[in-house]
């Protein structure tokens, strides 16, 4: 007769799970794809800084040689690492504002009643807005080839993959914490003044930390604690097919911390999903 | 795990969803006071209430967005809370809010559920194909959800919660916004799963006219069960000629006490 009610109760395998990660990208994926103004958006907002805001300082930032560098660099090409990681960051907080939208009209519940455990579907979630970032810094970067900044040999292009699936993570995990402590939909621009804009300029994006050192010794304390300044450099140095391997730990150490923060988040026993009552 | 069902299980089959002495409050209001029922395999139960009875923090629960405070939720025997794995296998939900996403088809939705079962996209493919067509809407399978109506989502919505052939399948308020037509083929497509497949439903409403005499029928009033019977059983009980009138008794009884 029909699919209905036929078949034994299948055990969640190594294979569900693989399906089921794979089903989730593949959607964030087609979303994404729909959602072209995104893209866009997602595109032109680091082209402003470089097309305009680092053209403007390019004559009046210097920048000394400073690892990785070994020559010295126009100012759009120190500043490329730094708006990389604001496309990551962006989105990042972008999904955290989908998961808000996804859970008021209940596609986030629909995620979480799958059989998979929950820190797995947490994680897939967070996997498949790094997919989408990655894709985004790629565009950025073929862009960027033709403004002549690419790094010093084509591996750079290979080797800013994991350090860009980690940035990722981090700042996707980051973002899940917030959703889950985010009220009302609306409050994304909340997050804009409280999260990214302290994060983005807190940090050597824009910057070398020895320059903010001379202006302020205690903002140069606040940029250098600021995982964000650890996420540019690990990209800044693998661009430039080098390790950072201080800024990957930490790095490192902040996704592990934030996801563990977003998986008790997103508990059933003890989440915050329970206090604003479904 | 989940496939470790104790021997002997055939011998007295568990509910297909059993909920025993579940509170929960937020904060200092309480939304669910000891509530127990149970549906049996196959059946069709109604969760009857007003808006703010606690339906949707019991659906909350039921589907693991968040633990209950006290008290525990079985599916066919899996506690929901300790063995959600095996309990979240059986069941299926049609959430009250659209849950489709509108910008893919019919189809890619379906096999998005099927991936979050686990099922791939080659078997998910063909049960959808099955699914859709038994809701009515084959030929509307590549066609993006946004172009569908309100009725019609609901239909994918029903073949969406079947897509990994659960037994028990929870509907929160599945007739809001629909016209009387769609509400009505609606039921009635729920209805089939029941006497077809032996599906346990578990339906939530505010109308008392999609009940029918022969139905179990939960009266959940400010967090408390006011009667858990067949639908024939409770106008008896109440002495009233409709459950309507039955319901109104009910909750008007409660109203009264409480004053």
């Amino acid at each position: 007769m029909s699919a209905v009610v036929q078949g034994a109760r299948r055990p969640f395998g190594l294979a569900g799970y693989w399906v089921c990660l794979q089903g989730i990208v593949w959607r964030e994926s087609l979303r994404f794809l729909h959602q072209r103004e995104r893209f866009v958006s997602a595109l032109v907002r680091p082209l402003v800084w470089l097309f305009i805001f680092a053209a403007g300082f390019r004559q009046t930032l210097g920048i000394s040689i400073i690892p990785p560098y070994e020559t010295y660099v126009m100012y759009d090409v120190y500043i490329t690492p730094g708006l990389i990681a604001m496309i990551q960051l962006f989105n990042g907080m972008q999904s955290s504002l989908s998961m808000v939208y996804d859970r008021e009209m209940g596609s986030m519940r629909m995620l979480l009643v799958s059989p998979a455990p929950r820190w797995f579907l947490l994680t897939s979630k967070l996997l498949a807005g790094v997919a989408v970032s990655i894709l985004q810094v790629y565009a950025y970067l073929v862009i960027a080839y033709f403004w002549e900044i690419e790094p010093p040999t084509w591996w750079g292009y290979l080797t800013i993959l994991p350090a860009l699936v980690l940035s990722g993570l981090m700042l996707g995990a980051l973002g899940m914490v917030l959703s889950s402590l985010i009220k009302q939909l609306e409050n994304f621009a909340g997050v804009m003044n409280f999260v990214i804009f302290p994060m983005f300029f807190a940090s050597s994006a824009l910057y070398p930390l020895w320059r903010v050192q001379e202006g302020s010794p205690w903002l140069a304390t606040v940029c250098a604690l600021n995982p964000f300044t650890s996420a540019v450099e690990m990209i800044r140095f693998a661009f430039w097919g080098k390790l950072d391997p201080v800024s990957a730990a930490v790095v490192l150490g902040c996704t592990i911390v934030f996801l563990a923060a977003a998986v008790i988040a997103y508990d059933p026993a003890r989440g915050m999903l329970m206090r604003r009552g479904g | 795990m989940n496939a470790s069902a104790p021997p002997g299980v055939a011998a007295f089959s568990p509910p297909a969803l059993s909920i025993e002495r579940v509170s929960h409050a937020y904060g200092a209001r309480k939304a669910l006071d000891d509530v127990s029922f149970t549906v049996e395999p196959g059946s069709f139960a109604v969760l009857l209430g007003l808006n703010g009875a606690g339906k949707s923090t019991l659906f909350s629960i039921v589907t693991h967005l968040y633990a209950s405070r006290a008290g525990a939720v079985r599916i066919f025997g899996h506690d929901v809370a300790r063995q959600s794995g095996a309990a979240l296998a059986e069941l299926g939900v049609v959430f009250q809010s659209r849950t489709l996403d509108p910008d893919l088809t019919v189809e890619q939705n379906m096999l998005y559920q099927g991936a979050l079962h686990g099922i791939g996209a080659r078997e998910a493919k063909a049960r959808a194909r099955d699914l859709v067509g038994r809701v009515g809407l084959a030929d509307r399978l590549k066609d993006r959800v946004r172009h569908l109506s309100g009725g019609q989502m609901r239909r994918v919505e029903i073949a969406r919660a079947l897509i990994h052939a659960p037994r028990l399948v929870l509907l929160d308020e599945p007739t809001a916004g629909l016209d009387i037509k769609a509400r009505a083929g609606i039921l009635a497509l729920t209805r089939r799963l029941v006497d077809e497949d032996r599906v346990g439903i578990l339906w939530t409403t505010h109308l008392v006219d999609e009940v029918r005499p022969e139905d179990q029928v939960v009266v959940l009033h400010k967090g408390r069960v006011l009667a858990c019977d067949s639908a024939r059983a409770v106008m008896r009980a109440t002495g009233a000629d409709s459950i309507g009138a039955a319901f109104g008794k009910l909750t008007g009884g409660a109203g009264e006490d409480d004053a």
